[in-house]
Order: C-alpha cells, then sequence, then structure tokens
C-alpha cells in the first residue's frame, strides 16, 4: 500500500479545566490512504468531532493538542503556526459542517463565497473563478446554477444549502474533506441525497473523506473503513462491512445490536448497560470495562492497544491478544 | 445505573464552597476588593448607631462651638478631635456619612426592591400572555425609556409632592423618593424578564407542566420565575449602584430626603458650599464613601454578569 | 368501538404567519397562514402503539401538541375514551389529564434545571392531589426505582445525569399520574443510539406492565418499525398512509411511504436497488395544489395536480393516492 494521504499517530487531546485537565483524545491513531472514505463513529463526547478540528487546527481553546503527530501527505503539519495552517484548511483539506446555516457567511451571495475561496487558493481570474463556481454548483446539484448563484444562502433551503457548502468545501480541490456530521440536520429524504453527492464528488476528484457521523447506517453506506471511538480513544477501526457485520470489540458488538434496523423482527434491542463515562470519569484499563460482559482481571488494570487483526482490522481489546507464549513453549 | 461510582454527597456549605461561582469569586482579586468594601460600608451603615462616636440628629449633643473642626486636629475652642472633622453645625462628619449611608442604601435598597418586584411582574405577565398584552406593556416601556430616568425621577417626585399634603410631606419623603427612583427604573427588569420567559416559556418542562394542567400563575412563580432570576440580579447589582447615585442627585438637587435627615447626597450638597472657604473635607468625605458604595456595588454586578455568563467561563 | 381509546377526526391548525400589521399595511400583504396539520383522522387502540412518521414540515409534533391540550385545533375534534376533548372547560378536562401524559424530545430541557428530582417527579402527584405526605417520598422512590434509576436519587439535580438517565426521568414523571395513555414526541431522537435502545426497552417493558397505549412521534423509520403496532404517515401536514406495521415496510402503498423507506441507509449492506430519491419537501405556507406530493411522485397524472385524494382502504390499511383505488392501475406489487 502507498503512504497514506493522512496519518494520524497517538493523537492526544486535552482540555485544561478547573478540575483538573481532562483528556478528551487519548492515543488515536489511524491513517486515510488516497480516495479512500474514513468513517468516524461513536457516542456524542467520544471525541469523533475533536478529532476532525485537531486535524483541521481548529480546536476550541482551552483544548489543545497535548500529544502525537498528524502527517498530510509526508508533511508534519500538528506543530504548523496558524497562519500556516489557514493556508492549509480550504487549499489541502476541505470541511463539512453540521449546519449548513452557519458555515455560509449570510452576508455574501453564494457567488462571491466560492469566488473568493477559489481565488484565495488558486491564481485563476475572476472570470475563470465564476466559470468554475457554476460548474461546481451544477455539479453538486443545484438546479439553475447560473443563475443561482446569484442567490444569498438564506434564498436556498437546507439541502441546497448543504450542496452549497459541499461546493465550497471542494472549491479549491482539496485532498481531503473532513465532514463533521454533513446531514444530521436534514430529513431523510433530502439526507439520502446528500451522502450521494458528497461520495460522487470526492470520487470524481479523488479527495478522500473523513466522515464524522453517529449514525451507523450513513458509514455503512458510504464509508470505506470505519473507526469507532470510544471516550477518546479508538476501539476499533476496519474495513466497513467486517466492523458492521462481524464487530469484533464487544463495544461495537453492542452498538450495532443496539441499532434498530427496518428488517429485524427481535422484539427487544441488544442494550448495553450504563452510559458513556464522563471524561473526569474515565476507568483505570480499559475505559469500557464497567459496560463490558466479557470484562476479566486485566481489563481493569491495563489499557488495552490496538491489535492487528486479519483484514487490516485493529482492536482494542485484550479478548484478540494473539497467545504467543503458548505455542513457544 | 451503576456506570458513574457513587460519590460521596457533599453537605450544602461544601456544595457552594466548590460551585461554579463560588470559585470564579475566589479567583478575582477585584470581586473580593469590591465586595470587602461594599460589605464593610453597608455593616457600618446598618449598625451606624451603635458605631457613631456622636448622633448627629439630637441637637442636645451638639455644640456649636465645635463646628468648622479640620480632621484630626483639636478644636481651637474645645479642644475635641474628630476623626473626619465637623460641619458648621459641629456635627462630626463621621457620624453623619454613617447616617447618611444608612438612608442612601435604604433608599437605594427599597427602590431596588419595587422596581424589581414591578419590572418582573409585569415582564413575567408580558412574556408568557404574549399578544396585546405584551404588546401595551412594551410600548408603554419603550415610551418609558425615551425620557432620562432621572427626569422621570424629578417628574414623579414633583406630581407626587403635589398630591401630599405639607404637614406630611418631610415624613413621606423618603418614600415618595423610593417610588420616584424605583417607578423610573422598572423597565430593565421587565424587558430583561419578558425575553427570558419567552425563551423559558417554549421550554419543554413547561410544557410538561401545562399537559398536567397545572395553573398558569403556579408555572409562573414556581417554574419560570427561577430560571429568569440570574440576569435580575445581575441587573439589581448594578441598579443598586444607580438607585444609591440617583437618590444622591435628586437629594444634591436638594428634590430628595430632608437636610433633617440626611443622605449622602444631602451631606454633598451642604458640604459643596464650604468648599470654596476652606473647609474641604464636609464635601470630600461624603464623596468619597458615596464613590466607594457606588463602584464596588457596580464592580461586583459587572462580575456577577460575567460569573454568571457560561460563555466568558 | 369499545376497544378505541382515542380518535381525531379532521384535525386542522393553521398557523397565523404574517408580517406584524404595521408591515402588512405598509407592504399591502395579505393575512398569511400555515397549515400545519390539515384534516388528519385516526383512532388508537387501547394498548397499541401508533406511531406517526414524517419529515420536518409534516405537522407530527402539531399533532401530538393539539392531543395534549398544548395548542387548540383550529378545526375537528379530539375524543379520548369517547369522551370529546375539550381543553376550556377545566373540571371535565382534570379527570381526563390525570389519564394520558407526554414524553419530551429533548431531556435537557424537559426537566426543570433549579427543581430537585424528586419534586420533578412528584409534580403531577401533587398537581392531582393523588397523594400527601411522606407517601409521596416513598412513590417517586418506588418510580425512580421502576425506570432503573435508584430512590437516592430523588435528592439530586437534573445536571448531575445523563441525557439518557435524564429521559428516565422524564418517563417516571409521566408515569407519575398512573396515565394509560402517553404521547412520546421523539423521545430518543436527542440520545445516542446505545442509550436508545435502553429508553425503548424501557418504553416496551413499562407497557406490557401497566398495559399502556403510545402515541408515538419520530422521524426515524426504524425506530418506529420497532415500536409501533401501526403506523400513520404524514407528508405536509396530512395522513398520507395507516397501515399495520409489520405491511407497511413490506408493502408500501403510497408513493411517499415507498420513496421514504427507499430513503433510509441500509445498515444491512444487502446492496438492495433502490430508487434515487429526488426534490425536497415544499414549502408549507405554500403546499402544491391537489396532493402535495405531486411534484416528486414518480407516478403523477393529471388529477393529482388538481384534487387532493381522500384515503381509500388498501390491503394494508389506507392511502390517500390515486393510484391505489380499485380503477387505477396497481403498482403495489
Amino acid at each position: 500500500m502507498a503512504a497514506p494521504l493522512l496519518s494520524v499517530r497517538d493523537l492526544v487531546v486535552e482540555f485544561p479545566t478547573r478540575r483538573g485537565v481532562l483528556r478528551a483524545l487519548d492515543k488515536v491513531s489511524f491513517d486515510i490512504a488516497e480516495g479512500e472514505v474514513l468513517g468516524m463513529v461513536g457516542e456524542s463526547g467520544a471525541g469523533k468531532s475533536l478529532t476532525g478540528a485537531a486535524i483541521i487546527g481548529l480546536l476550541e481553546p482551552p483544548g489543545r493538542i497535548a500529544g502525537g503527530e498528524i502527517w498530510l501527505r509526508g508533511e508534519r503539519i500538528d506543530n504548523f503556526s496558524p497562519e500556516k495552517m489557514r493556508r492549509i484548511r480550504g487549499r489541502r483539506i476541505g470541511m463539512v459542517f453540521q449546519d449548513p446555516l452557519t458555515s455560509l457567511n449570510p452576508l455574501y451571495t453564494v457567488a462571491q463565497q466560492l469566488i473568493e475561496t477559489i481565488r484565495t487558493h488558486m491564481e485563476v481570474s475572476e472570470k475563470e473563478a465564476r466559470t468554475r463556481a457554476v460548474a461546481l454548483l451544477d455539479r453538486v446539484g443545484i438546479p439553475a446554477a447560473a443563475r443561482r448563484i446569484d442567490d444569498y444562502p438564506h434564498h436556498f433551503s437546507g439541502g441546497m444549502r448543504q450542496r452549497v457548502v459541499i461546493a465550497l468545501a471542494l472549491a479549491a480541490e482539496p485532498e481531503l474533506v473532513i465532514a463533521d456530521e454533513p446531514t444530521t440536520a436534514l430529513d431523510v429524504s433530502v439526507q439520502a441525497q446528500i451522502i450521494d453527492v458528497l461520495k460522487e464528488i470526492c470520487a470524481e476528484r479523488g479527495a478522500s473523506v473523513m466522515l464524522i457521523t453517529h449514525d451507523m447506517g450513513v458509514i455503512a453506506e458510504t464509508a470505506d473503513r470505519v473507526a469507532v471511538l470510544y471516550a477518546g480513544r479508538m476501539a476499533e477501526i476496519g474495513p466497513v462491512r467486517d466492523v458492521i457485520q462481524a464487530a469484533e470489540h464487544p463495544y461495537t458488538i453492542g452498538l450495532m445490536g443496539s441499532i434498530p434496523t427496518l428488517t429485524q423482527t427481535a422484539d427487544r434491542l441488544t442494550q448495553i448497560p450504563g452510559a458513556m463515562p464522563r471524561l473526569n470519569a474515565i476507568p483505570r484499563g480499559c475505559a469500557f470495562n464497567p459496560r463490558c460482559k466479557d470484562v476479566y482481571n486485566r481489563c481493569l488494570v491495563e489499557r488495552p492497544e490496538l491489535i492487528a487483526r486479519e483484514g487490516g482490522r485493529h482492536v482494542a481489546c485484550w479478548l484478540y491478544e494473539p497467545v504467543k507464549e503458548a505455542f513457544n513453549v | 445505573m451503576s456506570d458513574i461510582p457513587p460519590k460521596p454527597v457533599p453537605n450544602a456549605v461544601a456544595r457552594a464552597w466548590d460551585s461554579d461561582i463560588a470559585w470564579s469569586f475566589r479567583h478575582s482579586p477585584l470581586a473580593i476588593i469590591a465586595a470587602l468594601v461594599s460589605v464593610v460600608i453597608i455593616l457600618a451603615a446598618v449598625f451606624a448607631p451603635w458605631i457613631a462616636p456622636h448622633d448627629p440628629f439630637n441637637p442636645a449633643s451638639l455644640n456649636l462651638m465645635d463646628g468648622f473642626t479640620p480632621p484630626m486636629e483639636p478644636n481651637q475652642f474645645t479642644g475635641n478631635v474628630y476623626w473626619l472633622g465637623t460641619d458648621n453645625q459641629g456635627r462630626d462628619v463621621f457620624s453623619t456619612i454613617l447616617y447618611g449611608a444608612r438612608i442612601s442604601l435604604f433608599v437605594g435598597f427599597m427602590a431596588v426592591m419595587f422596581a424589581m418586584v414591578l419590572g418582573i411582574s409585569l415582564g413575567l405577565i408580558a412574556g408568557y400572555r404574549g399578544g396585546w398584552v405584551d404588546s401595551l406593556l412594551m410600548r408603554v416601556a419603550d415610551v418609558q425609556l425615551t425620557f432620562p430616568s432621572i427626569l422621570l425621577a424629578l417628574l414623579i417626585f414633583g406630581v407626587a409632592r403635589g398630591f401630599i399634603p405639607p404637614a406630611y410631606r418631610d415624613a413621606m419623603a423618603i418614600w415618595v423618593l423610593i417610588v420616584a427612583i424605583g417607578l423610573s427604573d422598572w423597565v430593565q427588569y421587565a424587558r430583561v424578564v419578558r425575553g427570558a420567559t419567552m425563551v423559558e416559556k417554549s421550554k419543554e418542562y413547561v410544557q410538561a407542566a401545562r399537559v398536567i394542567g397545572a395553573h398558569p400563575v403556579k408555572i409562573l412563580i414556581r417554574h419560570i420565575l427561577p430560571n429568569v432570576m440570574g440576569p435580575v440580579l445581575v441587573i439589581a447589582t448594578i441598579g443598586l449602584a444607580l438607585a444609591i447615585i440617583a437618590e444622591a442627585t435628586l437629594s444634591f438637587l436638594g428634590v430628595g430626603v430632608p437636610p433633617t435627615q440626611p443622605s449622602l447626597g444631602t451631606l454633598i450638597r451642604i458640604g459643596q458650599g464650604f468648599l470654596f472657604s476652606g473647609e474641604w473635607w464636609i464635601l470630600l468625605f461624603p464623596s468619597i464613601t458615596l464613590l466607594a458604595l457606588a463602584l464596588s456595588v457596580n464592580l461586583l454586578g459587572d462580575w456577577l454578569r460575567d460569573a454568571l455568563n457560561p460563555r466568558l467561563r | 368501538m369499545s376497544d378505541v381509546l382515542l380518535s381525531v377526526e379532521g384535525l386542522t391548525r393553521r398557523f397565523d404567519v404574517s408580517k406584524p400589521w404595521l408591515n402588512r399595511v405598509i407592504e399591502r400583504e395579505e393575512l398569511q397562514f400555515l397549515t400545519a396539520t390539515a384534516d388528519v383522522s385516526f383512532e388508537i387502540r387501547k394498548g397499541e402503539t401508533f406511531a406517526l412518521v414524517g419529515e420536518s414540515g409534516s405537522g407530527k409534533s402539531t399533532i401530538a401538541k393539539m392531543i395534549v391540550g398544548l395548542l387548540e385545533p383550529s378545526d375537528g375534534m379530539i375524543r379520548f375514551d369517547g369522551k370529546v376533548m375539550d381543553f376550556a372547560s377545566g373540571a371535565a378536562m382534570r379527570a381526563l389529564r390525570r389519564r394520558f401524559q407526554m414524553i419530551f424530545q429533548d431531556p435537557f430541557a424537559s426537566l426543570n434545571p433549579r427543581w430537585r428530582v424528586g419534586d420533578i417527579i412528584a409534580e403531577p402527584i401533587r398537581t392531582f392531589g393523588l397523594l400527601r405526605g411522606a407517601e409521596i417520598g416513598r412513590e417517586v422512590g418506588r418510580l425512580l426505582d421502576l425506570v432503573g434509576l435508584s430512590a437516592n436519587d430523588a435528592e439530586k439535580f437534573p445536571h448531575e445525569f445523563s441525557g439518557g438517565q435524564r429521559q428516565r426521568i422524564a418517563i417516571a414523571r409521566a408515569l407519575s399520574s398512573k396515565p394509560e395513555f402517553i404521547v412520546c414526541d421523539e423521545p430518543t431522537s436527542a440520545l445516542d443510539v446505545s442509550v436508545q435502545a435502553q429508553i425503548l426497552n424501557l418504553m416496551r417493558d413499562l407497557q406490557d406492565e401497566f398495559g399502556l397505549t403510545y402515541l408515538l412521534i419520530s422521524h426515524d423509520l426504524s425506530v418506529v418499525r420497532h415500536m409501533a403496532n401501526r403506523i400513520g404517515v404524514l407528508y405536509l401536514g396530512r395522513l398520507v398512509e395507516v397501515a399495520e406495521a409489520k405491511r407497511l415496510f413490506v408493502e408500501p402503498q403510497h408513493p411517499y411511504t415507498r420513496m421514504l423507506l427507499d430513503a433510509v441507509p441500509d445498515l444491512a449492506l444487502s446492496g438492495r436497488r433502490r430508487t434515487p430519491v429526488t426534490g425536497e419537501i415544499p414549502n408549507p405556507i405554500n403546499p402544491p395544489p391537489g396532493c402535495a406530493f405531486h411534484p416528486r411522485c414518480p407516478h403523477v397524472m393529471d388529477i393529482c395536480r388538481q384534487k387532493i385524494p381522500a384515503p381509500r382502504s388498501t390491503a394494508t390499511g389506507t392511502a390517500a393516492c390515486y393510484l391505489v383505488s380499485g380503477q387505477t392501475e396497481n403498482v403495489a406489487g
């Protein structure tokens, strides 16, 4: 396999508070290959949005990267100055946020915002930029793009606005698009369309996608690989089909069982007891140990690292530790 | 649910000490100083009859010979020493300040209370009922806001004096002053409470109470009121400083409390007459007290506003 | 008829969304109304879970609010256990109110942050005067226990709990007046999936234990599929289809239902072929004439643009579509 486009190694994000330092991300590692869609799932507070924010250098203070490295195409970017980071954002890493209303400036027309983004990052004439912008809007499925480009964001419906945001994210032809809950604010019938557009247009341009969402269904339909976060730690990462159909980490197994589907007939949903711990009360050892049905002594004292499994999967669970000693004797 | 380990239940004092607001207070030197100054002045005012070395309003204890004694110097006739000197009638300035602050604070507190009760009630009703009741109350408020409040207080004071028989004027002056300042000040409470009420009323906990048919008055008082008090307390603290200043202004203009019960404002008015004849202390010390009181209460209000604002935390 | 607990007939609600009077006069604009719910009729039987699904603007929450008396219907009638509900008459409603309750969407907004959990749960008990003195405390403890919390939690404040635990508290409050009927307005849409499963299971268990009847409002088809016996599908304020839950997902009758089912992301990775969804929900202030779904419907006919279709009976329930009548071609297979 070629070198990954994005490589995150042992990323640690901390929030100093008056009651001590909270560790919101704890040694998270993963890669995104060229042209790959990586799904990032987890419950609220698991740290999935923070991972995205850390990569693009938009952590809300007092949050800060306290450890680890982020590499974009062989270049370390986590220690870049804010100014250098600003030039990467938009140009090399595009962003799509949950709420299309807040990611568009209500005071400027769509044309102004698109053209400005294109011209900030590329040396093209105003006219050329406009042509590109119209083509882009057309591509993301805005009807009569040449006419509607001069409208203000509030003239568009929620779904259309999210299409504009996608166009904006892709305007400078970035290598990576980070989409943070891009469809959460939308209705199901619109959500399907937006996911399709995002997936197609990124595939066309060879952009990799980091898709952050709490919706396993969206991941199943969109992602190549999926990373499952729990309490700021990576629980499991692997090809989407394997993880969804044959999850290995007890948390992922419980999570998959707890999702009602259109086809299942069970009377009760599998439920994981309890709730994810707050950041100030993460237990010793494996963070999932109080809720795990397969917990044993080791889980209570020692934190499991990601263990490589077949087919490029990794699971952070002691149940899957290879038993070397048994064979060596 | 056993996921969160049971924490020892702290008692009320420990809980208050550990609360965000207490923490913010402990980490704000300005707030601590402001609170100290306010508390010292307020305690001194409340306990004035026990602290003050002289009773400045007992003509029997006054000696005109003591008049115009400078601070910390023996009087040339009687040899008495006064910390802050005396005024033209031989009254101890320190004692008059204590008694004056008492009046000033009383008027300030009562005016704020009056404005608060009026403003909160009208704000709650306007915000909860909406419709024409809301429109009417808010238009009245808008009209009132177009007048400077001190002018309005003057007007109310003047009109009220017109209705009160001369025999009761002096006795009623303080109460008229309280109503005048309070009436000119209710608008900001009403506006803030109305806005907060409109936010709270659409929240689901209020809807839950409506589903079971709880009485609107009960919903307003038990559900909404506690949740809109935060911003009200901030305005009330800053409002206290403003009310004290308003009272001082009115008394300075001569329409406030009568000289027989001087407030800090009255003392300043009296004192300014002696400034150019060299008896500066009669003006200076009441002025410093008023400044310290108004400033520290105001700073306290500013701190409270920041501390209660979750976005600045 | 005897086993119908709640019936709704021709329920309609219009909202005045006009600009303020002065603006209207100056800009010469007419009054504007938004019809959130139009002519909705359905019945809920004792002990069942009836679900209303729909996307934003479908009027599902408006219906829920009218049923519990938070909003007044502009037209139509609601019957509870055979009695017409008239929220204006205080005395008659008092007895009825005790028998129904509501669970809200946002557990962070539905509990008063200044109240202790015990007082929150006891509020219906006190309002209806069901118990007094120490009995209230005991009952609160029992209710907390019932929803999977501990009796000691009564002393705490809502902010000390997680979203799932707060929703349990809200459920305990809803149960405290011993109601027969509970309106659940998106009870799990603010929760994470693993917590959602706990709450859905709890709602199931409570239904079995107390014979509760639920009206479940949701936008999530899989939640509805899991919980409901019968389902009503709403589009732009009108009921387009009502069917038995099991059959709705297998043989959807209305084209909108079919589109909605196709839009749900497929977790099973079955790779099923789906008709791509087109278009967006129109503005409810100016809904399209005739069948509101006609601009997005793949089977649109002339009549759909002119006349609003009335509900017709189908193999699985009813559907408001010209395609399902006997004369037209049956495309359901």
